[in-house]
């Protein structure tokens, strides 16, 4: 008997909880008119950007085709006889039907090349059109390093030269500087 | 002597104004579903979403409409239609304003309560024609559903009968000029309006079709139109249902200051939203809760109402 008294005096008190949702207002956000604010590192569309000098970053290593558990970046590797036989992708295709946009690609990235930026709004009405090939991955920026530039600051010890003492070379940065 | 212009006339207002308020009610329900759930339901199409229910139909007409090869095909086209037909039927008692009413009968409340069970028969004749194990199991919850809460829905509104000392359905709601049965007989208000959620299939009472368990319940296999059919013969069922409710416990068209046709509207929608509230809030009984809920909590309760009522009603007849 007092359980059936808890029992109904729920029910009225659960009623009454919905009941007042009448008075908030919705969390909804309608989206084609309103957009969801998107943080800077929100893991969306992949792209492939350019060092200062609008030069590729990407050195073709496949380090972000192996680290992709999907298996969705396809490149291919090749020398450009015309900037010191410097390694460029001769094609760099990533099918955005299997990416998972789990940002793998960037983090095994060792020249910042390949970045996810926030834009989500990918869909299209044939699915061979997800598949983006360079020409659509390539942007003119430098997406969230705007200074970084692989080559300046990769250089190693050699027997006539330190680490960055070499020509266009920069010197390596003191880590205990950047501490906060 | 009939009025035979007049009852026309009463008769085109009260089907079209059913028929497209059933329409709209998808609209209203999902709409005020969303307001309590924090979101805004459709809200696109139209001012506010109201043309929502106009693209739902022309949807349902252009689907496919499929009869399975295993069914039986002649009470399974005619089911749909019974649905909506005893729906509509009962419509015809409900006085909604002073002599605004498709039939006066004198045994109203008995019309009403013989064109419920009626409607029983589409649920029990529709799992059995699909030949479908989930319709059928559907559809033998419904029959235990509606048979045990048939009995008290009869009973729990004779106490309303009682006191106006009439079956006609406008001698009850005049019987309610000064006071509302509700005060008298909030008993048999509760074990009728609990008994009316089970006949329309509304939560917490909503077992023939839980889509959690069944995959739909006796209409699994309808498709097309014809499932579009058993909507609204359910949308028309929550209408009746608030309808009946005003009438007998909340004094029908009564009210002031207002025309009587708009209290009625009025109540009725108030218990309409009610109706959506309780699905918005409430969780499903569980079968074997749901029997022994109905014949032995409500069924005594209603009992009991009837048998003070009866008493109270001799004492003061002297």
């Amino acid at each position: 008997m007092m359980n059936t008294w808890i029992y109904a005096r729920n029910l009225i008190v659960g009623l009454w909880i919905v009941f007042k949702r009448t008075f908030t207002k919705p969390v909804t956000v309608q989206y084609p008119e309103e957009r969801p604010y998107l943080p800077p590192r929100w893991r969306g569309r992949i792209v492939l950007t350019r060092d200062p000098d609008g030069e590729e970053r990407c050195v073709a290593c496949y380090l972000c085709s192996v680290a992709c558990p999907v298996d969705c970046i396809a490149l291919q590797a090749a020398d450009n006889p015309e900037a010191h036989d410097r390694r460029y992708p001769a094609f760099f295709r990533i099918n955005f039907s299997r990416c998972i946009y789990c940002g793998m690609c960037e983090e095994a990235c060792p020249t910042n090349a390949i970045q996810l930026i926030p834009d989500f709004e990918q869909s299209e009405y044939a699915r061979r059109n997800l598949v983006y090939e360079k020409e659509d991955l390539l942007i003119s920026g430098t997406g969230k390093y705007p200074d970084y530039n692989f080559y300046r600051v990769a250089g190693v010890r050699t027997h006539d030269k330190d680490k960055g003492e070499g020509e266009h070379e920069l010197h390596p940065v003191d880590v205990r500087s950047l501490l906060p | 002597m009939i009025d035979w212009s007049h009852t026309a006339f009463t008769i085109a207002v009260i089907l079209g104004s059913c028929l497209t308020l059933a329409g709209m009610l998808i609209w209203v329900e999902r709409r005020l579903l969303g307001v309590w759930q924090e979101r805004y339901g459709p809200n696109r199409l139209g001012p506010g979403g109201c043309l929502q229910s106009l693209a739902d139909m022309i949807k349902i007409f252009t689907k496919e409409d499929w009869i399975p090869p295993f069914a039986d095909k002649a009470v399974f086209v005619i089911t749909p239609a019974i649905v909506v037909i005893t729906a509509l039927m009962s419509f015809a008692v409900v006085p909604i304003a002073p002599s605004f009413v498709v039939a006066d009968l004198n045994v109203g409340v008995m019309f009403f309560l013989a064109m419920s069970s009626l409607a029983a028969y589409s649920v029990i004749i529709g799992g059995w024609a699909s030949n479908n194990k989930f319709a059928f199991l559907g559809s033998l919850r419904a029959i235990a559903q509606l048979l045990s809460y048939e009995v008290f829905m009869g009973i729990s509104l004779m106490g309303a009968v009682l006191l106006a000392g009439s079956f006609n359905l406008s001698d009850i709601v005049e019987a309610q000029r000064h006071q509302w049965f509700v005060i008298p007989q909030f008993l048999g208000f509760l074990g009728f309006f609990m008994a009316g959620l089970a006949e329309a299939h509304r939560t917490p009472f909503d077992m023939p079709e839980a889509e959690a368990e069944l995959v739909a319940g006796y209409h699994s296999e309808y498709s097309g139109m014809k499932f579009g059919m058993f909507f609204v013969g359910e949308y028309l069922s929550i209408l009746l249902l608030s309808a009946m409710t005003v009438i007998l416990f909340f004094g029908g068209w009564h009210g002031p200051w207002l025309p009587p046709m708009v209290w009625f509207a009025v109540k009725m929608f108030g218990f309409i939203a009610l109706i959506i509230l309780i699905r918005a809030a409430w969780p499903r009984f569980r079968f074997d809760q749901l029997l022994s809920f109905g014949w032995k909590v409500v069924m005594p309760l209603a009992l009991v109402n009837l048998l003070v009522t009866g008493g109270v009603v001799l004492w003061r007849a002297g």
